[in-house]
């Protein structure tokens, strides 16, 4: 079975994963590898995962979001979680899970805010934003 | 309604299960939040099955009580090795294999009703039942 493909975005430093399909964990694990071989190939200092149209987070996924932030730490980068739906969040903490080391934030602006406080990058990352994206590379830069 | 059921022999049949779950709980009346719970724990139980019971099947059973209400139950059988120690598998923190010893207690607690027998070289049967609230 063909795995599916998850696209990796650059802005800036930080590289964006937009998971918009359900994962077999042949793609979790396909799409941690990648990941990590981004970071290396471009520098990046943060990693945005989108997690808002994932109907289910089990401990295999739990674990591999926890995986990738450890390692991109290691890889001097940070790691944020965002769009986690309500009934997934309830069904997360029931099951057990912590998601070590993971932040989690509601959805892509507070995610690159969080990035952003972390290191220094309005400069370069606002000449790679356009519309509406550098209108909050502005609002970033004043704060 | 009629039972079904999927055979769980490799991991893809793993996302197949839960999506089946979640359809089938949406179907049946079951809440967003319930037919994550579902489907969460048929990711969790159907990949026990996959990875440490060499296969096995799910059947998916749409129940209802004396007092009409109604639910889903969900057996999940394997022939693999079995659980030699059932009351450690059920404690917290508990695992064989790379997981993170979640997997049985932390399904349990995504039910109502959470049954395990196991016989160590005939196989393992985990049955849950989730009524509709």
């Amino acid at each position: 079975m063909p795995v599916a493909r998850i696209p990796i975005l650059k802005v800036g430093r930080v590289l964006i994963v937009p998971i918009q399909v359900d994962m077999d964990d042949q793609t979790v694990m396909h799409l941690q590898e990648r990941i990590l071989s981004e970071l290396e190939r471009t520098g990046a200092r943060g990693v945005l995962i989108d997690i808002s149209m994932l109907e289910m987070v089990d401990s295999f996924i739990g674990r591999m979001l926890s995986d990738i932030a450890a390692m991109a730490r290691i890889m001097d980068a940070r790691t944020v979680v965002v769009g986690m739906q309500p009934a997934v969040a309830i069904t997360l903490v029931e099951l057990g899970l912590e998601l070590k080391g993971v932040d989690t934030v509601l959805n892509v602006d507070e995610g690159f805010r969080l990035l952003r406080r972390e290191f220094d990058i309005s400069d370069e990352a606002e000449e790679e934003f356009n519309g509406e994206t550098s209108t909050f590379g502005k609002q970033v830069a004043r704060s | 309604m009629e039972s079904r059921s999927l055979a769980l022999d490799d991991e893809h049949d793993i996302a197949v299960a839960r999506n089946e779950v979640r359809r089938l709980a949406g179907a049946l009346g079951f809440r967003i939040i319930d037919q994550t719970r579902l489907a969460t724990v048929t990711s969790e139980l159907a990949r026990n099955v996959v990875k440490y019971g060499e296969g096995g099947r799910l059947i998916l059973q749409p129940v209802s009580d004396h007092g009409g209400r109604e639910g889903l139950r969900l057996i999940f059988e394997d022939s693999g090795p079995g659980i030699a120690d059932l009351a450690a598998a059920m404690r917290d923190g508990f695992t064989t294999g790379r997981g993170l010893g979640k997997g049985l207690p932390g399904s349990k607690r995504l039910v109502d009703e959470f049954e395990i027998e196991s016989e160590v070289g005939r196989g393992t049967r985990v049955t849950v039942v989730r009524w509709i609230a």
